[in-house]
């Protein structure tokens, strides 16, 4: 009895609306195949924002997604899910920090607390 | 001088609390360090799912195998949030599977004991969760931000793992006679193994003092040991078991308990590479990461395949 077995790579099981052809061929298959790295941000629940959960690395968005679902969320943590590639996370220097926020720290009547008022005045 | 500043500013932060982001400055030894002990973390929790998955095929129970598999999921989870906390370090993912490939990396000696019984998933989970649980609860409060956070998510996770082991060890001790025999025997195996996972004494480990000034470790090796012992020796007495050490006591001027001599022959002979399973772990590391390059091929090749084509609705996702 013959036996053959197919091996199907990620993502290559048929649509229904399929549009590729014999011919195509994967570029860069020639790589070592690396995956860049992403950054993952679960909303736990409606109402509240996304938080940062980790990293993954992963092929791509979709794959990314899927991944921080298996991951992330195997305790309903998560109802919805951002994925965005490390490279395009731009941030604050530390080492400027100081210098950077300092503008904020001498304006003190920003704060409700700057301004004294008559206990006479309610609600506010 | 800029050096001796960045030092103090440094320690004075570690002193009031302030947690290490990734890329805040720190001494080399603090990255190395840090390097070091989050990736044998997670070599870890990896290497670790292979002696249970060995009983995954073998549990006696549907309800039983669920567990195991969720069991063991987690296992993979904590992982990669531990692989996660490493790269944000500056090692890439690619080096730190290396070291582990190439025998450079170590992991938890534990994982180099066969479970050669189904009980072993109950004490496996009994003592070794149970002695991981203690190590990662002191561990939230480690000053370095991602592995402390990575720490929060594990711990939440772990305690089914210790309690579904315990579990299995209550209903064998509540069984038959074979099934008692095959508890006792697993606790037996798995005893004197689990007090090594805190490592060396304090007074031999050359690692301890620093990373307890930069509060990498909040407790060192012999207090947690000493609380592990503490807190088996009561649970065993559930089960109608013993602990394997006829040293075993109660000091009632310590209130503590006092134990026996670790065997610490045993103990470096299989950090350095000769226990039982420590070649067939490996392996099974190396063939599944070799085994799995189509994969990583394919999924690259796809995704830069369909970076070309135009999004149809069915494969978009949706606008966040």
């Amino acid at each position: 009895m013959n036996i053959t077995i197919r091996k199907y790579y990620y993502g290559d099981i048929p649509d229904d609306n399929s549009g590729e052809t014999a011919n195509s061929s994967p570029e860069g298959g020639g790589r070592e195949g690396a995956w860049p790295l992403w950054e993952v941000f679960i909303r736990s629940k409606q109402g509240l924002d996304h938080k940062h959960a980790g990293s993954l690395h992963a092929a791509d968005a979709r794959m990314a997604i899927e991944n921080a679902r298996d991951v992330y969320t195997r305790r309903n943590e998560g109802i919805s899910i951002w994925v965005v590639e490390s490279k395009y996370i731009h941030a604050s220097s530390p080492d400027e920090a100081e210098s950077f926020y300092e503008p904020a720290a001498d304006k003190i009547y920003r704060h409700p607390t700057f301004y004294d008022l008559p206990d006479e005045v309610k609600h506010m | 001088m800029q050096l001796p500043d960045h030092e103090n500013t440094f320690q004075h932060k570690i002193d009031v609390e302030i947690k290490v982001e990734p890329k805040d400055w720190m001494p080399e030894a603090y990255r190395k360090t840090l390097v070091r002990q989050i990736s044998q973390h997670a070599h870890s929790e990896i290497v670790g799912m292979l002696p249970e998955g060995n009983w995954i095929s073998r549990a006696p129970s549907l309800k039983r195998k669920a567990i195991l598999i969720a069991k063991v999921q987690d296992e993979a989870g904590h992982g990669l949030y531990l692989y996660s906390a490493c790269e944000t370090l500056g090692t890439t993912r690619e080096e730190t599977i290396n070291d582990l490939h190439s025998a450079k990396a170590k992991y938890s000696s534990i994982f180099n004991y066969p479970t050669l019984t189904w009980a072993d998933m109950g004490a496996v989970g009994w003592l070794v969760d149970g002695a991981a649980i203690l190590n990662q609860v002191m561990l939230c409060r480690t000053s370095y931000g991602p592995y402390a956070r990575a720490m929060v998510r594990i711990c939440k996770e772990e305690s089914f793992h210790q309690r579904q082991g315990f579990d299995i060890l209550l209903t064998l001790s509540r069984g038959t006679a074979v099934q008692k025999e095959m508890c006792q025997d697993a606790i037996n195996r798995w005893w004197w193994p689990s007090l090594m996972m805190f490592g060396p004494k304090d007074s031999e480990s050359t690692n301890t003092d620093q990373s307890m000034k930069w509060k990498i470790k909040r407790k060192t090796n012999d207090e947690l040991r000493q609380q592990f012992v503490d807190m088996c020796a009561e649970q065993v007495r559930i089960l109608n078991m013993i602990l394997p050490d006829k040293d075993l006591k109660w000091n009632a001027t310590t209130q503590h308990y006092d134990f026996g001599e670790i065997e610490w022959n045993e103990f470096w002979n299989v950090v350095k590479g000769n226990g039982p399973c420590n070649k067939q772990r490996l392996e099974a590391r190396r063939k599944a990461h070799e085994e799995g390059e189509w994969v990583r091929e394919a999924a690259a090749a796809y995704a830069e395949k369909r970076k070309t084509k135009p999004q149809t609705p069915k494969g978009a996702l949706a606008a966040a």
